[in-house]
């Protein structure tokens, strides 16, 4: 099976992860799209491990290493990310993006 | 010496620093004695080159400073050039122009301090000036010093700047003098481009080659001739003249009696090769002179200002000058400068003394009687006024008959006009002498009270100019008296060159005779026709009708050039401001300064603060960034 | 067409359609839901491309540990699809517009490059053993930092969520 087939679902993956940023408007929505574009980025990183370990390579499993590494950011990321949201909630009584918006002119 | 000459010019222009940077802090003696002083040393200086310049098979010298312009083939040195003319006028500027100085420390001691140290710095800066412009070795010097004390003039007139209609009186002469400098200038572009110089030595000998009635050399003396219109008062830029009156009275002395109207007459006799060849435009020169002296003797005949009566005058006896130039009596002229310089010096000094002590009273209507309580000023007017008038034996006589003899021999229509003028000349002067010095005191009781006869640092130079009106005239007797012309046999170097082209004047000697006695006679007749009408004068206070009221309004010439001139002037710079100014310009600059406020608040929605549409421009970065890499 | 293939091809579809629910429906719960899985189609094809240890790891780090998260969040703030926040309309197709402009673009990048077959054999790389290995000798460093990240991901949580007194 050519490795295209995953490039491509990777691909679709990312960008509708990247319409569902641009559409939603809540932020936690918002904040799961990012997590369904970081998923896509992995499967094709572990794509390309197959892909090296097949022809051979002998570091074949540091693309492997690499999405374990990725999914360790993410964790980190999505505990300070929803800890923000909390707090701006507490203080907005929103989520909504919209409302966000003290950086105007 | 010779080498030494510039230090005639910069000895007025060291004045002119320490009484112009010193002005707040020196007293009003120092800035006396440091003014007059240099003026003095210059003079000192002038009398050591002169003697120098006198010796026998003296060669003109060119003393040449440093390079002034020096552009491929066209060189343009700051030098000075030495002869006999230069020389002459040397003596003529810095003698006049350091009695008048001297005047002048008691004349201005009622200015502030500072004001009277601005009046010394302009009058060193104008002697500067008109040093250079004598001594100058080309056109371009000669223009440098041109410039110079057409500025001065306005400095000096519009001294006292706080009165509007002074300011006015300095714009007008200097902008008519501008008029006559862009003759002047486009007569140095033509000598360029068909000479290739401004050098004299080189202009005029590259003319001579070119042979009798040359377009081009025509085109540069008529030019040259405009310029000269403009700097001396000749018709139709005479106009500033009388208006420059509102200067202080040593000014008027100097700048427009004594030397810079006459700068015009130097720069023609210096000319004297380019005039030569060039008989119509010589033509011109003598006509425009002679309608010059009769127009301005005409309106002479009724101003009650007594100022304005000698400002005509000057402007009438430069007529004579450049009626003189015209009929190629070359001498004649300069001889005319000089003796002018001493008579309408005196005169105007003297004008000064008579309102000095009328507390600053100009009508002469308001006058009368004053020679009892003003005898050196009296007498020394007499003189002054004798002289002008031609009488036999003062200097006068001499140099306005040697003019009328010249016109003579070249046309006899010419000379009955001149010889009309010279009369007018004497029944106007001696209108003015005995309504101002004879008859009653027709002034107030104050100003009675206040009569006085003036200083002793005025009264000293009015006698030194009265005796020098006197003597002036011996240089220059004419040969029918069986002296030598001295002074034409000094002049004739520099007026050599010419004598090929000019037509030669002879005159037998009885024919001289006869113009002399009847010059003179006609003279005391006018003499005394003036005494009788003004001898006894009383201001009936009736106004003047008829030809009277055209000739005390000037022949409405002033009101001619507004009319025609000046108002189509102010409504065209009116339609630029409005239309070009406010609506184009304006709009247009203004203009981009709200396009770029505009673009900035449209670049400022960028900024919305929603995170989303932050995101939303990101990915749009992205895909162009992508479209490029895959294109490229 | 071999076995993998249609196991591909099913694992894909589903991924796809339930990546679409998570952007398309109003209800938050219902996104979480469809997140979770896709979260397994993923490590199904983890699975197929010899990565079991990190297809484990993914189920229980994901799904477990960070979508039920994001459930407690949603459940504290009580949203739900009435008070759902909705974009206008025209930003909505923009955003579709432009997410589908990348797809194309990046499509079309890739398309032509030539790339070897994937073997349908197992190899070894993906053995817990032998990542461990190769994870604890060439890249410990980054083991440590990323333990020291968690340190601080943990504290700056706790200081952003503090009530302030």
């Amino acid at each position: 099976m050519p490795v295209q087939y995953y490039i491509f679902l990777s691909i679709a993956l990312f960008c509708i992860g990247v319409m569902g940023v641009l559409m939603r408007r809540n932020a936690i929505i918002i904040f799961m799209c990012i997590e369904l574009m970081l998923n896509a980025v992995n499967l094709l990183l572990v794509a390309f491990s197959k892909m090296w370990a097949d022809a051979g390579r002998v570091d074949a499993a540091a693309a492997q290493i690499f999405v374990f590494f990725i999914m360790v950011v993410a964790a980190a990321e999505v505990a300070v990310g929803l800890a923000i949201i909390v707090m701006v909630y507490r203080n907005t009584h929103s989520v909504d993006i919209n409302i966000l918006n003290r950086l105007k002119n | 010496m010779i080498n030494l000459v510039w230090l005639v010019p910069f000895l007025p222009l060291l004045g002119f620093l320490i009484n112009g940077l010193g002005r707040r802090y020196l007293s009003r003696s120092q800035v006396g004695i440091t003014g007059s002083g240099v003026i003095l040393a210059a003079f000192a200086v002038s009398v050591l080159i002169f003697l120098d310049v006198r010796q026998p098979g003296f060669q003109a010298q060119e003393v040449r400073l440093f390079d002034f312009i020096s552009a491929g083939t066209l060189q343009i040195p700051f030098a000075f050039r030495v002869d006999q003319l230069s020389a002459l006028f040397l003596l003529i500027i810095t003698g006049v122009g350091s009695l008048i100085h001297i005047y002048s420390t008691a004349y201005m001691h009622d200015e502030s301090r500072e004001g009277f140290a601005r009046y010394f710095a302009y009058l060193n800066l104008f002697v500067f000036s008109m040093l250079i412009l004598v001594l100058g070795a080309n056109y371009v010097m000669m223009f440098i010093g041109w410039e110079g004390v057409g500025l001065c003039s306005y400095l000096l007139i519009g001294f006292w700047f706080k009165n509007t209609a002074f300011n006015n009186a300095a714009k007008k002469a200097f902008v008519m003098n501008r008029i006559g400098d862009l003759g002047f200038l486009l007569g140095i572009f033509f000598m360029i481009m068909q000479f290739g110089s401004v050098s004299f030595p080189e202009v005029f000998e590259k003319a001579a080659t070119l042979g009798l009635n040359n377009g081009i050399v025509a085109a540069i003396a008529m030019l040259l001739f405009v310029g000269a219109m403009g700097k001396s008062a000749q018709i139709p830029l005479y106009t500033w003249l009388p208006d420059a009156m509102a200067g202080p009275t040593p000014v008027s002395a100097l700048i427009h009696a004594a030397t810079m109207v006459t700068a015009g007459i130097y720069m023609v006799a210096r000319s004297n090769v380019l005039y030569s060849l060039v008989p119509h435009i010589q033509a011109v020169v003598a006509i425009i002179g002679l309608a010059t002296a009769l127009l301005a003797a005409s309106i002479a005949l009724k101003q009650n200002d007594i100022k304005k009566v000698l400002a005509y005058s000057t402007v009438s006896q430069l007529g004579y000058m450049f009626l003189a130039l015209g009929v190629g009596a070359y001498t004649a002229a300069v001889f005319h400068v000089m003796t002018h310089a001493f008579f309408k010096a005196l005169l105007f000094l003297g004008s000064g003394s008579v309102i000095h002590a009328m507390g600053g009273e100009q009508d002469i209507r308001k006058m009368g009687g004053l020679k009892k309580y003003l005898p050196v000023t009296n007498w020394t007017f007499l003189v002054g006024c004798l002289a002008i008038a031609g009488i036999p034996g003062l200097s006068g006589f001499f140099s306005k008959d040697e003019i009328l003899a010249h016109t003579f021999a070249h046309s006899k229509a010419l000379y009955v006009l001149g010889l009309l003028g010279a009369l007018m000349t004497a029944f106007y002067m001696f209108r003015l002498y005995y309504i101002t010095f004879c008859g009653k005191f027709r002034g107030t009781h104050e100003q009675e009270h206040h009569l006085h006869e003036s200083p002793a640092a005025m009264t000293v130079p009015l006698v030194i100019l009265a005796i020098l009106s006197v003597v002036g005239g011996y240089i220059g007797l004419p040969e029918v008296l069986g002296a030598p012309h001295w002074l034409a046999e000094y002049l004739s170097p520099v007026f050599a060159p010419s004598a090929p082209f000019a037509e030669a004047h002879h005159l037998q000697h009885s024919t001289e005779w006869l113009l002399m006695g009847l010059s003179t006679v006609l003279v005391i007749l006018f003499i005394l026709l003036a005494r009788r009408q003004y001898g006894s004068y009383e201001d009936t206070g009736r106004g003047n009708t008829g030809l009277a009221k055209v000739l005390e309004n000037k022949w409405y010439v002033d009101e001619l050039y507004d009319a025609v001139i000046v108002k189509p002037l102010g409504m065209l710079s009116r339609f630029l401001q409005d239309a070009l100014e406010k609506g184009g310009i304006d709009r247009l600059v203004n203009g981009a300064g709200r396009a770029v406020q505009w673009g900035s608040q449209q670049a400022r929605r960028v900024q919305s603060g929603q995170v989303g549409f932050y995101i939303f421009a990101m990915v749009i970065g992205m895909i162009v960034l992508f479209v490029i890499g895959l294109l490229l | 067409m071999s076995t993998q293939q249609i196991i591909f091809l099913v694992l894909s579809a589903i991924a796809l359609v339930s990546a679409m629910g998570v952007i398309l429906s109003k209800n938050p719960v219902t996104s979480v839901l469809c997140l979770i899985l896709t979260f397994f189609t993923i490590a199904g094809h983890y699975v197929m491309l010899n990565a079991q240890f990190l297809a484990v790891v993914h189920i229980i780090v994901y799904a477990g540990a960070i979508m039920v998260l994001f459930l407690f969040v949603i459940m504290l703030m009580n949203l739900n699809a009435d008070i759902e926040p909705q974009k206008r309309n025209w930003l909505k197709y923009a955003g579709a517009i432009s997410g589908g402009t990348l797809l194309v673009i990046l499509v079309a990048a890739l398309r032509d490059a030539s790339m070897p077959t994937l073997q349908p054999g197992a190899t070894d790389i993906g053995l817990i053993g032998n990542l461990g290995k190769t994870l604890f000798n060439k890249y410990v460093v980054p083991f440590e930092v990323s333990s020291v990240l968690f340190l601080s991901a943990m504290v700056g949580a706790v200081v952003i969520g503090k009530k302030e007194d």
